[in-house]
Protein backbone atom coordinates (compact mmCIF):
# COMPACT_ATOMS: atom_id res chain seq x y z
CA UNK A 1 0.00 0.00 0.00
CA UNK A 2 2.74 2.34 1.00
CA UNK A 3 4.99 1.38 -1.78
CA UNK A 4 1.74 1.77 -4.52
CA UNK A 5 1.48 5.23 -3.30
CA UNK A 6 5.37 6.06 -3.42
CA UNK A 7 5.18 4.94 -7.13
CA UNK A 8 1.99 5.72 -8.42
CA UNK A 9 2.21 9.79 -8.47
CA UNK A 10 5.40 9.93 -10.04
CA UNK A 11 4.08 7.09 -12.80
CA UNK A 12 0.97 9.19 -13.11
CA UNK A 13 2.81 12.32 -13.43
CA UNK A 14 5.16 10.46 -15.95
CA UNK A 15 2.25 9.35 -18.51
CA UNK A 16 1.15 12.66 -18.37
CA UNK A 17 3.94 14.34 -19.26
CA UNK A 18 5.11 11.84 -22.41
CA UNK A 19 1.90 11.17 -23.32
CA UNK A 20 1.96 9.43 -26.60
CA UNK A 21 0.43 10.53 -29.77
CA UNK A 22 -0.59 14.16 -29.18
CA UNK A 23 -2.35 15.90 -31.64
CA UNK A 24 -2.96 19.59 -30.41
CA UNK A 25 0.29 20.71 -28.23
CA UNK A 26 -0.27 19.80 -25.01
CA UNK A 27 -3.76 21.19 -24.71
CA UNK A 28 -4.64 17.96 -23.38
CA UNK A 29 -3.00 14.76 -21.73
CA UNK A 30 -5.21 11.69 -20.34
CA UNK A 31 -3.76 7.96 -19.77
CA UNK A 32 -5.56 4.70 -18.46
CA UNK A 33 -4.41 3.18 -15.04
CA UNK A 34 -3.95 -0.33 -17.46
CA UNK A 35 -4.16 -0.72 -20.67
CA UNK A 36 -4.34 -4.77 -20.40
CA UNK A 37 -7.95 -6.32 -19.35
CA UNK A 38 -7.60 -10.06 -19.22
CA UNK A 39 -10.04 -12.15 -19.33
CA UNK A 40 -9.50 -15.33 -17.05
CA UNK A 41 -12.17 -17.99 -15.45
CA UNK A 42 -13.65 -15.71 -12.84
CA UNK A 43 -14.15 -12.35 -15.23
CA UNK A 44 -17.55 -10.91 -14.80
CA UNK A 45 -16.69 -7.75 -16.48
CA UNK A 46 -13.81 -5.03 -15.36
CA UNK A 47 -13.08 -1.14 -14.58
CA UNK A 48 -10.78 1.22 -16.00
CA UNK A 49 -10.00 4.57 -14.39
CA UNK A 50 -9.17 6.99 -17.03
CA UNK A 51 -6.93 10.65 -16.16
CA UNK A 52 -6.16 13.62 -17.85
CA UNK A 53 -5.34 17.21 -17.45
CA UNK A 54 -6.77 19.80 -19.44
CA UNK A 55 -5.01 23.04 -21.00
CA UNK A 56 -7.46 25.79 -19.38
CA UNK A 57 -11.25 25.06 -19.40
CA UNK A 58 -13.95 23.26 -21.32
CA UNK A 59 -16.28 19.75 -21.57
CA UNK A 60 -14.55 16.63 -21.97
CA UNK A 61 -15.58 13.57 -24.32
CA UNK A 62 -14.27 10.15 -23.51
CA UNK A 63 -15.07 7.68 -26.83
CA UNK A 64 -14.04 3.92 -25.93
CA UNK A 65 -14.38 1.64 -29.34
CA UNK A 66 -14.28 -1.93 -29.38
CA UNK A 67 -12.87 -3.92 -32.32
CA UNK A 68 -15.29 -4.02 -34.96
CA UNK A 69 -17.40 -6.87 -35.79
CA UNK A 70 -19.84 -8.69 -37.84
CA UNK A 71 -23.94 -8.66 -37.06
CA UNK A 72 -26.79 -10.05 -38.72
CA UNK A 73 -29.99 -8.26 -37.48
CA UNK A 74 -33.22 -10.15 -38.28
CA UNK A 75 -36.65 -9.33 -38.77
CA UNK A 76 -40.03 -11.06 -37.49
CA UNK A 77 -42.99 -10.76 -39.37
CA UNK A 78 -46.63 -12.40 -39.29
CA UNK A 79 -47.35 -15.03 -42.12
CA UNK A 80 -50.55 -17.36 -41.79
CA UNK A 81 -50.90 -16.09 -38.42
CA UNK A 82 -47.02 -16.93 -37.51
CA UNK A 83 -44.19 -14.92 -36.33
CA UNK A 84 -40.98 -16.16 -37.87
CA UNK A 85 -37.86 -14.67 -39.11
CA UNK A 86 -38.55 -12.95 -42.50
CA UNK A 87 -35.84 -10.31 -43.41
CA UNK A 88 -32.41 -10.59 -42.46
CA UNK A 89 -29.44 -7.69 -42.90
CA UNK A 90 -25.38 -7.98 -42.26
CA UNK A 91 -23.81 -5.51 -41.16
CA UNK A 92 -20.12 -6.13 -41.85
CA UNK A 93 -18.45 -3.09 -39.82
CA UNK A 94 -19.85 -2.66 -36.39
CA UNK A 95 -18.40 -1.95 -33.14
CA UNK A 96 -18.33 -4.50 -30.74
CA UNK A 97 -18.38 -1.98 -27.79
CA UNK A 98 -18.89 1.40 -28.02
CA UNK A 99 -18.79 3.75 -25.06
CA UNK A 100 -19.66 7.76 -24.29
CA UNK A 101 -18.82 9.24 -21.13
CA UNK A 102 -18.94 13.06 -21.15
CA UNK A 103 -19.20 16.61 -18.77
CA UNK A 104 -22.22 17.48 -20.39
CA UNK A 105 -24.90 16.02 -23.24
CA UNK A 106 -22.51 15.51 -25.95
CA UNK A 107 -25.04 17.78 -28.10
CA UNK A 108 -24.91 20.20 -25.99
CA UNK A 109 -20.84 20.02 -26.00
CA UNK A 110 -20.06 19.85 -29.82
CA UNK A 111 -21.92 20.91 -33.03
CA UNK A 112 -22.99 18.68 -35.32
CA UNK A 113 -20.13 18.68 -38.52
CA UNK A 114 -17.72 18.12 -35.26
CA UNK A 115 -19.57 14.78 -33.90
CA UNK A 116 -19.60 13.52 -37.10
CA UNK A 117 -15.72 13.99 -37.96
CA UNK A 118 -14.94 12.52 -34.81
CA UNK A 119 -17.53 9.24 -34.64
CA UNK A 120 -18.46 11.09 -31.63
CA UNK A 121 -22.28 9.49 -31.10
CA UNK A 122 -23.97 6.27 -31.99
CA UNK A 123 -25.90 7.83 -34.94
CA UNK A 124 -22.17 8.82 -36.68
CA UNK A 125 -21.51 5.66 -36.69
CA UNK A 126 -20.97 4.42 -40.21
CA UNK A 127 -22.82 1.18 -39.55
CA UNK A 128 -22.99 -0.46 -43.60
CA UNK A 129 -24.55 -3.52 -44.98
CA UNK A 130 -23.38 -4.72 -48.45
CA UNK A 131 -27.06 -5.69 -49.23
CA UNK A 132 -29.44 -3.69 -51.58
CA UNK A 133 -32.05 -2.06 -49.84
CA UNK A 134 -33.89 0.97 -49.95
CA UNK A 135 -32.62 3.13 -47.16
CA UNK A 136 -35.25 3.73 -45.29
CA UNK A 137 -35.21 -0.02 -44.65
CA UNK A 138 -31.67 0.32 -44.04
CA UNK A 139 -32.16 3.09 -41.54
CA UNK A 140 -34.69 0.57 -39.88
CA UNK A 141 -32.42 -1.99 -39.51
CA UNK A 142 -29.68 0.09 -38.21
CA UNK A 143 -32.26 1.77 -35.55
CA UNK A 144 -32.75 -1.99 -34.61
CA UNK A 145 -28.84 -2.90 -34.31
CA UNK A 146 -28.24 0.08 -31.80
CA UNK A 147 -31.07 -0.77 -29.74
CA UNK A 148 -30.09 -4.58 -29.40
CA UNK A 149 -27.02 -3.61 -28.68
CA UNK A 150 -27.44 -0.63 -26.15
CA UNK A 151 -30.24 -3.41 -24.52
CA UNK A 152 -26.83 -5.93 -24.40
CA UNK A 153 -24.87 -3.15 -22.56
CA UNK A 154 -22.59 -2.86 -25.17
CA UNK A 155 -23.38 0.47 -26.49
CA UNK A 156 -23.61 2.91 -22.99
CA UNK A 157 -23.96 6.27 -22.61
CA UNK A 158 -22.93 8.34 -19.46
CA UNK A 159 -23.69 12.18 -19.10
CA UNK A 160 -21.31 13.68 -16.63
CA UNK A 161 -19.40 10.19 -15.91
CA UNK A 162 -16.13 12.54 -16.84
CA UNK A 163 -15.56 14.77 -13.36
CA UNK A 164 -13.35 17.48 -12.68
CA UNK A 165 -11.35 17.20 -9.60
CA UNK A 166 -10.08 20.99 -9.05
CA UNK A 167 -9.87 23.36 -12.07
CA UNK A 168 -7.80 20.89 -14.40
CA UNK A 169 -7.66 17.19 -13.48
CA UNK A 170 -10.90 14.97 -14.49
CA UNK A 171 -10.98 11.66 -14.06
CA UNK A 172 -13.89 9.02 -15.35
CA UNK A 173 -14.34 5.13 -14.64
CA UNK A 174 -14.99 2.98 -17.76
CA UNK A 175 -17.04 -0.31 -16.87
CA UNK A 176 -17.02 -3.30 -19.52
CA UNK A 177 -19.84 -5.76 -19.17
CA UNK A 178 -18.80 -9.54 -19.15
CA UNK A 179 -20.13 -9.65 -22.12
CA UNK A 180 -17.52 -7.66 -23.90
CA UNK A 181 -15.46 -8.27 -27.09
CA UNK A 182 -12.10 -9.13 -26.94
CA UNK A 183 -9.49 -7.37 -28.96
CA UNK A 184 -7.85 -4.09 -29.73
CA UNK A 185 -9.95 -1.03 -27.86
CA UNK A 186 -9.00 2.80 -28.83
CA UNK A 187 -9.84 4.94 -25.91
CA UNK A 188 -10.20 8.84 -27.73
CA UNK A 189 -10.76 11.99 -25.29
CA UNK A 190 -11.94 15.15 -26.88
CA UNK A 191 -11.95 18.52 -25.42
CA UNK A 192 -13.80 21.29 -26.72
CA UNK A 193 -13.98 24.49 -25.64
CA UNK A 194 -17.17 26.65 -27.37
CA UNK A 195 -17.96 23.91 -30.01
CA UNK A 196 -14.41 24.30 -30.82
CA UNK A 197 -12.04 21.27 -30.44
CA UNK A 198 -9.38 22.26 -28.16
CA UNK A 199 -7.37 18.63 -27.78
CA UNK A 200 -7.49 15.16 -28.51
CA UNK A 201 -5.91 12.19 -27.79
CA UNK A 202 -6.13 8.37 -28.39
CA UNK A 203 -4.75 5.82 -26.84
CA UNK A 204 -4.78 2.09 -27.25
CA UNK A 205 -6.66 -1.38 -24.59
CA UNK A 206 -6.10 -4.24 -25.29
CA UNK A 207 -8.91 -6.76 -23.85
CA UNK A 208 -7.72 -10.25 -23.71
CA UNK A 209 -8.14 -13.64 -22.81
CA UNK A 210 -5.80 -15.40 -20.66
CA UNK A 211 -4.56 -18.63 -18.78
CA UNK A 212 -7.53 -21.45 -19.17
CA UNK A 213 -9.76 -19.48 -21.10
CA UNK A 214 -7.21 -18.79 -23.74
CA UNK A 215 -5.96 -22.30 -23.96
CA UNK A 216 -9.91 -23.92 -24.42
CA UNK A 217 -10.32 -21.00 -27.30
CA UNK A 218 -6.73 -21.78 -28.50
CA UNK A 219 -7.30 -25.51 -28.69
CA UNK A 220 -10.51 -25.52 -30.32
CA UNK A 221 -9.44 -23.21 -33.34
CA UNK A 222 -6.55 -24.72 -34.41
CA UNK A 223 -7.38 -28.16 -33.81
CA UNK A 224 -10.84 -28.48 -34.11
CA UNK A 225 -10.99 -32.48 -34.64
CA UNK A 226 -9.44 -33.18 -31.64
CA UNK A 227 -11.01 -30.33 -29.44
CA UNK A 228 -14.20 -32.61 -30.58
CA UNK A 229 -13.27 -35.75 -29.62
CA UNK A 230 -11.44 -34.76 -26.27
CA UNK A 231 -14.81 -32.84 -25.18
CA UNK A 232 -16.62 -35.99 -25.80
CA UNK A 233 -14.07 -38.37 -24.03
CA UNK A 234 -14.03 -36.13 -21.28
CA UNK A 235 -17.77 -36.34 -20.83
CA UNK A 236 -17.88 -40.54 -21.28
CA UNK A 237 -15.16 -39.99 -18.44
CA UNK A 238 -17.13 -37.54 -16.09
CA UNK A 239 -20.24 -39.64 -16.85
CA UNK A 240 -18.59 -42.97 -15.85
CA UNK A 241 -17.18 -41.11 -12.67
CA UNK A 242 -20.36 -39.45 -11.53
CA UNK A 243 -21.92 -43.43 -11.52
CA UNK A 244 -19.33 -45.18 -9.22
CA UNK A 245 -20.38 -43.34 -5.69
CA UNK A 246 -23.75 -45.05 -6.48
CA UNK A 247 -22.71 -48.13 -7.36
CA UNK A 248 -24.08 -50.30 -3.98
CA UNK A 249 -27.17 -48.33 -3.25
CA UNK B 1 -20.15 -16.78 -8.44
CA UNK B 2 -19.34 -16.21 -12.13
CA UNK B 3 -17.98 -18.57 -14.45
CA UNK B 4 -16.72 -16.92 -17.92
CA UNK B 5 -17.01 -19.71 -20.78
CA UNK B 6 -14.72 -18.68 -23.04
CA UNK B 7 -16.24 -20.14 -26.72
CA UNK B 8 -19.72 -19.03 -25.36
CA UNK B 9 -17.90 -15.36 -24.56
CA UNK B 10 -19.98 -14.37 -21.62
CA UNK B 11 -19.95 -15.26 -17.76
CA UNK B 12 -22.55 -16.75 -16.20
CA UNK B 13 -23.55 -17.98 -12.58
CA UNK B 14 -22.13 -20.69 -11.77
CA UNK B 15 -24.91 -22.55 -9.44
CA UNK B 16 -27.49 -21.36 -11.86
CA UNK B 17 -25.61 -23.71 -14.50
CA UNK B 18 -25.30 -26.40 -11.90
CA UNK B 19 -28.62 -26.76 -11.27
CA UNK B 20 -29.73 -26.00 -14.84
CA UNK B 21 -27.07 -29.34 -15.59
CA UNK B 22 -29.29 -30.86 -12.28
CA UNK B 23 -32.70 -30.80 -13.55
CA UNK B 24 -32.16 -31.57 -16.96
CA UNK B 25 -30.09 -34.55 -16.11
CA UNK B 26 -33.20 -35.61 -13.68
CA UNK B 27 -35.62 -36.00 -16.58
CA UNK B 28 -33.23 -37.84 -18.73
CA UNK B 29 -32.36 -40.70 -16.02
CA UNK B 30 -35.78 -40.74 -15.34
CA UNK B 31 -37.28 -40.68 -18.93
CA UNK B 32 -34.41 -41.61 -20.90
CA UNK B 33 -34.73 -38.51 -22.94
CA UNK B 34 -31.24 -36.54 -23.74
CA UNK B 35 -33.93 -33.31 -22.63
CA UNK B 36 -31.94 -31.04 -25.34
CA UNK B 37 -35.07 -30.13 -26.17
CA UNK B 38 -35.65 -28.34 -22.98
CA UNK B 39 -31.35 -27.05 -22.34
CA UNK B 40 -30.94 -25.46 -25.88
CA UNK B 41 -33.95 -22.83 -24.95
CA UNK B 42 -32.96 -22.59 -21.05
CA UNK B 43 -29.17 -21.82 -22.38
CA UNK B 44 -30.12 -19.14 -24.56
CA UNK B 45 -32.40 -17.55 -22.21
CA UNK B 46 -29.38 -17.20 -19.64
CA UNK B 47 -27.56 -15.63 -22.75
CA UNK B 48 -25.91 -17.96 -24.02
CA UNK B 49 -25.55 -17.65 -28.06
CA UNK B 50 -28.01 -19.85 -29.81
CA UNK B 51 -25.36 -21.76 -32.24
CA UNK B 52 -22.95 -22.35 -29.00
CA UNK B 53 -26.20 -23.19 -27.04
CA UNK B 54 -26.83 -25.82 -29.18
CA UNK B 55 -23.35 -27.71 -29.70
CA UNK B 56 -22.71 -27.65 -25.93
CA UNK B 57 -25.62 -29.36 -25.05
CA UNK B 58 -25.00 -32.47 -27.69
CA UNK B 59 -21.71 -32.23 -25.63
CA UNK B 60 -22.92 -32.66 -21.82
CA UNK B 61 -25.80 -34.87 -23.42
CA UNK B 62 -22.83 -37.70 -24.17
CA UNK B 63 -22.05 -37.01 -20.22
CA UNK B 64 -25.45 -37.35 -18.68
CA UNK B 65 -26.76 -40.51 -20.96
CA UNK B 66 -23.56 -42.08 -20.37
CA UNK B 67 -24.27 -41.64 -16.28
CA UNK B 68 -28.18 -42.42 -17.15
CA UNK B 69 -27.20 -45.46 -19.14
CA UNK B 70 -24.77 -47.06 -17.02
CA UNK B 71 -27.89 -47.18 -14.08
CA UNK B 72 -30.12 -49.00 -16.46
CA UNK B 73 -27.50 -51.58 -17.01
CA UNK B 74 -26.80 -52.40 -13.53
CA UNK B 75 -30.31 -53.14 -13.27
CA UNK B 76 -29.76 -55.03 -16.57
CA UNK B 77 -32.12 -52.81 -18.76
CA UNK B 78 -30.28 -51.96 -21.49
CA UNK B 79 -31.31 -54.29 -25.09
CA UNK B 80 -28.05 -53.40 -26.76
CA UNK B 81 -29.02 -55.49 -30.09
CA UNK B 82 -32.20 -53.24 -30.17
CA UNK B 83 -29.93 -50.13 -29.64
CA UNK B 84 -27.82 -50.70 -32.25
CA UNK B 85 -30.58 -51.08 -34.94
CA UNK B 86 -32.18 -47.65 -33.87
CA UNK B 87 -28.15 -46.65 -34.28
CA UNK B 88 -28.12 -47.74 -37.50
CA UNK B 89 -30.91 -46.36 -38.69
CA UNK B 90 -30.10 -43.27 -36.51
CA UNK B 91 -26.91 -42.46 -38.66
CA UNK B 92 -28.62 -43.38 -41.92
CA UNK B 93 -31.38 -40.88 -40.89
CA UNK B 94 -29.20 -37.88 -40.08
CA UNK B 95 -27.23 -38.08 -42.96
CA UNK B 96 -30.51 -37.76 -45.06
CA UNK B 97 -31.84 -35.25 -42.81
CA UNK B 98 -28.83 -32.90 -43.06
CA UNK B 99 -29.16 -33.11 -47.16
CA UNK B 100 -32.67 -32.11 -46.57
CA UNK B 101 -32.15 -29.04 -44.26
CA UNK B 102 -29.82 -28.25 -47.16
CA UNK B 103 -32.36 -28.28 -49.45
CA UNK B 104 -34.85 -26.37 -47.24
CA UNK B 105 -32.65 -23.85 -46.72
CA UNK B 106 -32.20 -23.20 -50.72
CA UNK B 107 -35.94 -22.82 -50.61
CA UNK B 108 -35.86 -20.22 -48.06
CA UNK B 109 -38.85 -22.13 -45.80
CA UNK B 110 -36.40 -23.49 -43.20
CA UNK B 111 -37.50 -21.61 -40.11
CA UNK B 112 -41.27 -22.62 -41.01
CA UNK B 113 -40.78 -26.06 -41.20
CA UNK B 114 -38.30 -26.32 -38.09
CA UNK B 115 -40.90 -24.09 -35.92
CA UNK B 116 -43.90 -26.12 -37.21
CA UNK B 117 -42.13 -29.31 -37.04
CA UNK B 118 -41.26 -28.78 -33.64
CA UNK B 119 -45.17 -27.93 -32.19
CA UNK B 120 -46.44 -30.46 -35.09
CA UNK B 121 -44.40 -33.40 -33.71
CA UNK B 122 -44.09 -32.52 -29.81
CA UNK B 123 -47.66 -31.88 -30.18
CA UNK B 124 -48.86 -35.34 -31.39
CA UNK B 125 -45.92 -37.46 -29.90
CA UNK B 126 -47.00 -35.84 -26.07
CA UNK B 127 -50.87 -35.43 -26.83
CA UNK B 128 -50.98 -39.54 -28.00
CA UNK B 129 -48.58 -40.71 -25.12
CA UNK B 130 -50.49 -38.38 -22.53
CA UNK B 131 -54.44 -39.92 -23.63
CA UNK B 132 -52.49 -43.59 -23.50
CA UNK B 133 -50.94 -43.42 -20.22
CA UNK B 134 -54.23 -41.53 -18.83
CA UNK B 135 -56.22 -43.98 -19.72
CA UNK B 136 -53.40 -46.83 -18.57
CA UNK B 137 -54.05 -45.24 -14.78
CA UNK B 138 -57.66 -44.85 -14.47
CA UNK B 139 -57.72 -48.56 -15.92
CA UNK B 140 -55.14 -49.43 -12.90
CA UNK B 141 -57.22 -46.99 -10.08
CA UNK B 142 -60.53 -48.75 -11.27
CA UNK B 143 -59.09 -51.93 -10.25
CA UNK B 144 -59.74 -53.76 -13.80
CA UNK B 145 -56.53 -55.90 -14.59
CA UNK B 146 -55.76 -54.11 -18.04
CA UNK B 147 -56.18 -57.26 -20.74
CA UNK B 148 -52.91 -58.16 -22.41
CA UNK B 149 -53.04 -59.38 -25.58
CA UNK B 150 -50.90 -62.52 -25.45
CA UNK B 151 -49.70 -61.59 -29.24
CA UNK B 152 -50.67 -58.41 -30.95
CA UNK B 153 -50.73 -58.35 -34.61
CA UNK B 154 -49.48 -55.02 -35.95
CA UNK B 155 -48.27 -53.69 -39.72
CA UNK B 156 -44.80 -54.42 -38.48
CA UNK B 157 -44.70 -58.28 -37.82
CA UNK B 158 -45.54 -58.72 -41.41
CA UNK B 159 -42.33 -57.17 -42.16
CA UNK B 160 -39.28 -59.03 -43.83
CA UNK B 161 -36.32 -60.01 -41.47
CA UNK B 162 -37.41 -60.64 -38.64
CA UNK B 163 -34.54 -60.95 -35.76
CA UNK B 164 -35.15 -62.14 -31.47
CA UNK B 165 -34.60 -59.51 -29.41
CA UNK B 166 -34.47 -62.04 -26.19
CA UNK B 167 -34.14 -58.71 -23.79
CA UNK B 168 -37.00 -57.15 -24.64
CA UNK B 169 -39.03 -60.82 -25.53
CA UNK B 170 -39.14 -59.21 -29.03
CA UNK B 171 -39.13 -61.34 -32.45
CA UNK B 172 -39.80 -58.11 -34.78
CA UNK B 173 -38.77 -57.33 -38.15
CA UNK B 174 -34.82 -55.73 -38.14
CA UNK B 175 -37.01 -53.01 -40.41
CA UNK B 176 -38.84 -51.49 -37.84
CA UNK B 177 -36.38 -50.21 -35.40
CA UNK B 178 -34.26 -49.44 -37.66
CA UNK B 179 -36.88 -47.01 -40.09
CA UNK B 180 -37.96 -45.37 -36.37
CA UNK B 181 -33.99 -44.99 -36.24
CA UNK B 182 -34.02 -43.19 -39.39
CA UNK B 183 -37.27 -40.51 -38.65
CA UNK B 184 -35.70 -39.75 -35.39
CA UNK B 185 -32.49 -39.22 -37.26
CA UNK B 186 -33.92 -36.85 -40.01
CA UNK B 187 -35.45 -34.81 -37.06
CA UNK B 188 -31.87 -34.50 -34.87
CA UNK B 189 -30.72 -33.29 -38.39
CA UNK B 190 -33.86 -30.55 -39.11
CA UNK B 191 -34.73 -29.77 -35.17
CA UNK B 192 -31.06 -30.13 -33.32
CA UNK B 193 -32.38 -32.56 -30.86
CA UNK B 194 -31.36 -35.79 -29.81
CA UNK B 195 -34.79 -37.54 -30.66
CA UNK B 196 -35.29 -39.12 -27.49
CA UNK B 197 -39.23 -37.60 -26.99
CA UNK B 198 -40.00 -39.05 -30.13
CA UNK B 199 -37.74 -42.24 -29.66
CA UNK B 200 -39.24 -43.46 -26.21
CA UNK B 201 -42.88 -43.36 -27.45
CA UNK B 202 -41.95 -45.23 -30.54
CA UNK B 203 -39.86 -47.83 -28.73
CA UNK B 204 -42.94 -48.00 -26.38
CA UNK B 205 -46.02 -47.92 -28.83
CA UNK B 206 -44.86 -49.22 -32.47
CA UNK B 207 -42.36 -51.49 -31.51
CA UNK B 208 -43.89 -52.65 -28.20
CA UNK B 209 -41.01 -53.20 -25.86
CA UNK B 210 -41.87 -53.44 -22.18
CA UNK B 211 -41.32 -49.48 -20.63
CA UNK B 212 -38.45 -50.86 -18.40
CA UNK B 213 -36.08 -51.40 -21.13
CA UNK B 214 -36.61 -48.60 -23.49
CA UNK B 215 -34.84 -45.94 -21.12
CA UNK B 216 -31.32 -47.64 -20.74
CA UNK B 217 -32.10 -48.44 -24.45
CA UNK B 218 -32.90 -44.92 -26.21
CA UNK B 219 -29.80 -43.56 -23.67
CA UNK B 220 -27.42 -46.07 -25.47
CA UNK B 221 -27.92 -44.73 -28.55
CA UNK B 222 -28.40 -41.23 -28.02
CA UNK B 223 -24.36 -41.35 -26.49
CA UNK B 224 -23.56 -42.26 -29.79
CA UNK B 225 -26.08 -39.94 -31.61
CA UNK B 226 -24.75 -36.71 -29.76
CA UNK B 227 -20.73 -37.68 -29.49
CA UNK B 228 -20.94 -37.48 -33.67
CA UNK B 229 -22.94 -34.56 -33.48
CA UNK B 230 -20.60 -32.35 -31.10
CA UNK B 231 -17.19 -33.72 -32.92
CA UNK B 232 -19.29 -32.50 -36.24
CA UNK B 233 -20.34 -29.19 -34.37
CA UNK B 234 -16.70 -28.85 -33.10
CA UNK B 235 -15.41 -29.06 -36.72
CA UNK B 236 -18.10 -27.02 -38.63
CA UNK B 237 -18.82 -23.80 -36.52
CA UNK B 238 -16.54 -23.99 -33.58
CA UNK B 239 -19.37 -23.97 -31.40
CA UNK B 240 -18.42 -26.28 -28.35
CA UNK B 241 -17.53 -25.20 -25.08
CA UNK B 242 -16.29 -27.59 -23.03
CA UNK B 243 -16.25 -25.24 -20.10
CA UNK B 244 -19.98 -24.88 -20.17
CA UNK B 245 -20.60 -28.03 -20.82
CA UNK B 246 -18.24 -29.98 -18.16
CA UNK B 247 -20.21 -27.57 -15.28
CA UNK B 248 -24.08 -28.70 -17.04
CA UNK B 249 -22.40 -31.69 -16.52
CA UNK B 250 -21.63 -31.59 -13.18
CA UNK B 251 -25.16 -30.99 -12.45
CA UNK B 252 -26.35 -33.30 -14.93
CA UNK B 253 -24.88 -36.42 -13.77
CA UNK B 254 -26.03 -35.95 -10.56
CA UNK B 255 -29.65 -35.76 -11.42
CA UNK B 256 -29.26 -38.28 -13.68
CA UNK B 257 -28.79 -40.87 -10.93
CA UNK B 258 -31.68 -39.48 -8.84
CA UNK B 259 -33.75 -39.32 -11.68
CA UNK B 260 -32.45 -43.31 -12.87
CA UNK B 261 -33.24 -44.37 -9.38
CA UNK B 262 -36.60 -42.25 -8.76
CA UNK B 263 -37.61 -43.93 -11.79
CA UNK B 264 -37.87 -47.11 -10.50
CA UNK B 265 -40.02 -46.02 -8.22
CA UNK B 266 -42.64 -45.24 -10.91
CA UNK B 267 -45.40 -47.45 -12.55
CA UNK B 268 -44.79 -48.01 -16.11
CA UNK B 269 -48.19 -45.17 -17.31
CA UNK B 270 -46.87 -43.05 -14.39
CA UNK B 271 -43.33 -42.57 -16.00
CA UNK B 272 -44.87 -42.18 -19.30
CA UNK B 273 -47.47 -39.01 -18.67
CA UNK B 274 -44.87 -37.27 -16.99
CA UNK B 275 -43.18 -37.24 -19.48
CA UNK B 276 -46.15 -36.76 -21.94
CA UNK B 277 -47.06 -33.72 -19.89
CA UNK B 278 -43.69 -32.29 -20.38
CA UNK B 279 -43.33 -32.67 -23.66
CA UNK B 280 -47.36 -30.95 -24.78
CA UNK B 281 -45.54 -27.91 -22.26
CA UNK B 282 -43.09 -27.32 -24.13
CA UNK B 283 -45.29 -27.85 -27.55
CA UNK B 284 -47.82 -25.43 -26.35
CA UNK B 285 -44.98 -22.87 -24.95
CA UNK B 286 -43.49 -23.12 -28.14
CA UNK B 287 -46.90 -22.75 -30.29
CA UNK B 288 -48.03 -19.48 -28.09
CA UNK B 289 -44.42 -18.34 -29.15
CA UNK B 290 -45.40 -18.32 -32.51
CA UNK B 291 -48.43 -16.47 -32.64
CA UNK B 292 -48.17 -14.04 -30.31
CA UNK B 293 -46.27 -10.92 -31.85
CA UNK B 294 -43.13 -10.52 -30.26
CA UNK B 295 -42.46 -7.45 -28.36
CA UNK B 296 -39.07 -6.15 -30.86
CA UNK B 297 -39.67 -7.28 -34.16
CA UNK B 298 -35.94 -7.55 -34.79
CA UNK B 299 -33.29 -9.47 -33.14
CA UNK B 300 -29.95 -9.45 -33.12
CA UNK B 301 -27.88 -12.52 -34.81
CA UNK B 302 -24.13 -13.29 -34.40
CA UNK B 303 -21.58 -14.40 -37.45
CA UNK B 304 -19.45 -16.98 -36.64
CA UNK B 305 -16.20 -15.90 -38.16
Amino acid sequence: MRLRRWILPPALVLALAFAPKLTLAQALVADLTSHLIAITTGFSGAEVTLFGAAEGEGEVIVVVRGPDVGAVVREKRATMGVWLNRDRMIFDDVPGFYAIASTKTVEEIAPTDLRERHKIGVETLNLKTSQTASSERVAEFREALIRSKQKLGLYPQTVGAVTFVGARLFRTTISFPATVPTGAYQVSVFLVRDGRLIGAQTTPLLISKLGVSAEVVDFARKNPLWYGLVAVAVAVLAGWASSLPFRRA
Amino acid sequence: MQIYLPIAEVSVDLFLLLSLGGLVGFLSGLFGVGGGFMMTPLLIFVGVPPAVAVGTQANQIVGASVSGMIVHWRRDAVDFKMGSMLLIGGMVGSGAGVALFQLLQRIGQIDLVISLAYVVVLGAVGGLMLVESMRAIFQRHRGATPRHKLHQHLMIHGLPFKMRFPKSRLYISALAPISIGVLSGVMIAIMGVGGGFFMVPAMIYILGMPTSMVPGTSLFQIIFITGVTTVLHAVTNQTVDVVLALTLLIGGVLGAQIGGRFGTHLRGEQTRALLALIVVGVALKLAIDLVIPPEDAFSLGFIIK
